[in-house]
């Protein structure tokens, strides 16, 4: 297959792989600022079972399917299931991380506006999957 | 072959040949029964999705069986028999050999594909197409997730046989004259994709056994309560199944190899960098199998290194879509049905790949994951990349198979109805994604933007849908009725082809 040039796919090749280096830097370097926990972060369990969500406050608190925080502060979720795997989420907050029963996994974030928002399951967990719903609700107790 | 429908045989001729290019029609036929039956399930759950309420399906434990059935159906039983079905056809010719190399293990390989769709649908499992653990072994009902688990172990030995066939077929039988160098890049997608499945399947195909004895309660390998730990499951199965994308994809790739040249009228642009561009998908497909699973929990060395590893495999199938532009480049194109699906296909292959550098950074993925971007996003390789190749070529070997040709005009409608509605479908469902709808849901809330998209989807399925009957009927009346095709050159392009009717040894 001789008798035309290959440059224009080296030069093509090449402008892929420098925006792929571009998007692995950058995904790179947001991922490691928003793992990191502040220190203040209020501690809250999260336990997934069929079919609902559960939670714990530092202070003991339990309550289940609704979540009241505060508006500024910031809060680590400890979540695990008793059952099966569940995905804990809150889209609005890009919170996002399973409920693997036997494991504990953490993840964090900071209300920034006060209203209600859904928290939902987004992993595969039977018959009422479509249905394991929750309130984040955020309040303002500082105004 | 053959011509089946101009020289009658009884049935039970072909049922019982190993013939490669009689195996291979049994093949063809079967993965376009199951095609059409897993795209009639997808209808089922795109009526129900229509509007938020109960539209036809009574319960959720039905529509949770069905996607399911629907998922495993298309993979399993349309992707791979399909790519299976062209692979017997062609390879023994490109590669001047008079059969499979194991003709009667080819045959072996086929049969052992009807009884594992048997119980996949007549057991009609509900715990997804990957049946992660827990939920696979304390909480879905049997027997039918045993059924599936035995199913799913059937067609993985049936599709290692069927890699072994190929291997050893093109290695050791392909004709002294031909340098492995100068052999088609169709072959080159089957000797890549085979080399895959032998290394990635016998993962899932331990890891199945476990899940069997796992479900029985002799042992607790995925089990928290008995000491298990479920994400081994996930890495078991991810090792094997995003390798599989490659099994799946690469023949599709290799039908747009041998159409675009053949309507361009013009060589392959470059042949080397076909060749070099499916090894290195073979090699960084195993580098990337756990970006799959970021939100299990990964620590960010994990998320780092998978994320690394998924974005390596770009760059090869940025050279596959460069190398269908150029060939195209200054070609002599007649845009006959089969090449229209081909640039669809490059099209939707584009944007699909677009979309999966997105999901694989790591903060994006967050947003993405178990959503119904996801949907959307492996869809677009699944329907928009591998059955418009799939469906292409289907158009494209219809005279070989016939002595008949098909109806051009239908066949481009079923084309415009097919890539309008895949559009509208999986397009739409990125967006959906990330306005939060996750996936695998029986019923939704009624938020405005999720109602208005859902609507949108369905009606981009049913016309879809329109297109799949119409392709259908094409198939059923061209064959019977169609005008006699010239069989030196169906589609008047002038030049090569490969004769599959001119296969040696035609029947034993």
């Amino acid at each position: 297959m001789s008798g035309h040039s290959t440059w224009p796919e080296w030069v093509y090749v090449g402008v892929v792989i420098a925006l792929l280096c571009y998007v692995g830097a950058e995904a790179w370097n947001i991922e490691r600022i928003i793992e990191h926990v502040p220190e203040d972060a209020e501690i809250i369990k999260v336990t997934g079972q069929q079919w609902i969500w559960t939670f714990e406050h530092e202070d003991g608190t339990k309550e289940i399917g609704e979540l009241h925080v505060e508006k500024g502060k910031a809060y680590k979720f400890e979540i695990t299931s008793k059952d099966v795997i569940h995905s804990f989420n809150i889209h609005d907050y890009v919170v996002l991380l399973d409920a693997v029963p036997g494991r504990v996994n953490t993840v964090w974030f900071s209300p920034t506006d006060v209203g209600e928002f859904d928290i939902q399951c987004r992993e595969y967990c039977g018959l009422i999957h479509y249905n394991m719903r929750g309130t984040l609700i955020v309040e303002d107790k500082g105004a | 072959m053959v011509l089946e429908l101009q020289k009658p045989r009884p049935i039970w001729q072909i049922m019982f040949s190993t013939h490669h290019t009689d195996v291979g029609l049994l093949y063809l036929i079967t993965s376009l029964a199951f095609m059409f039956m897993g795209g009639a399930l997808a209808l089922l759950l795109r009526v129900e999705l229509f509007s938020p309420g109960v539209q036809i399906i009574a319960d959720s434990m039905t529509y949770n069986r069905i996607f399911t059935v629907h998922g495993t159906t298309l993979i399993f039983l349309f992707i791979l028999p399909s790519a299976s079905a062209f692979g017997n056809y062609l390879v023994p010719i490109m590669v001047r050999f008079k059969d499979m190399a194991y003709p009667k293990l080819n045959a072996v390989a086929f049969w052992m594909i009807p009884p594992a769709g048997a119980l996949i649908w007549l057991g009609f499992a509900d715990f997804t197409w990957y049946a992660y653990p827990t939920y696979s072994v304390v909480s879905a009902p049997g027997p039918a997730a045993d059924m599936w688990i035995f199913g799913l172990k059937i067609l993985g030995v049936s599709s290692i046989l069927g890699s072994i066939n190929f291997v050893v077929t093109i290695m050791k039988c392909k004709h002294p004259d031909l340098p492995l160098s100068k052999m088609p890049l169709l072959a080159w997608a089957y000797l890549t994709s085979s080399l895959i499945t032998l290394v990635a399947v016998p993962t899932f195909a331990a890891a199945l056994l476990m899940l069997l004895t796992d479900r029985l309660g002799a042992s607790g390998f995925f089990n928290p309560a008995m000491g298990g730990d479920p994400i081994a499951y996930q890495h078991l199965f991810w090792f094997t199944f995003h390798p599989e994308v490659y099994i799946l994809v690469i023949p599709a790739i290799g039908f747009m190899y041998e159409i675009f040249p053949r309507f361009s009228r013009k060589p392959i642009f470059s042949h080397s960098s076909g060749v070099a561009a499916f090894t290195l998908l073979t090699i960084v497909g195993f580098a990337s199998w756990a970006h799959h699973m970021y939100a299990t929990g990964m620590s960010f060395t994990e998320k780092t290194v998978f994320m690394v590893g998924t974005l390596a495999a770009v760059p090869a199938s940025a050279m596959h879509t460069f190398n269908f532009l150029a060939t195209m480049w200054g070609g002599r194109i007649k845009f006959a049905t089969p090449i229209m699906w081909a640039v669809g296909g490059i099209a939707l292959f584009f944007s699909a790949g677009a979309g999966g550098v997105v999901n694989s950074a790591m903060p994006l993925d967050f947003i993405t994951h178990d959503s119904y971007w996801v949907v959307g996003h492996f869809h677009l390789f699944v329907m928009g990349t591998i059955l418009f190749g799939t469906v292409g070529f289907v158009y494209y070997f219809f005279p070989y198979v016939t002595g008949r040709m098909y109806s051009e005009v239908l066949g481009k409608v079923h084309f415009i109805l097919s890539f309008v509605g895949t559009v509208l479908v999986f397009f739409t469902q990125h967006i959906l994604g990330l306005f939060g709808m996750p996936r695998r849901i029986y019923d939704y809330p009624p938020i405005p933007e999720w109602v208005q998209m859902n609507i949108i989807i369905s009606i981009g399925a049913f016309i879809i849908g329109i297109g799949m009957a119409i392709f259908l009927v094409n198939l059923i009346w061209s064959s019977a009725k169609g005008k006699p095709a010239d069989m030196d050159d169906p589609f008047g392009l002038g030049g090569k082809y490969y004769f599959p009717y001119q296969a040696k040894n035609p029947s034993h």
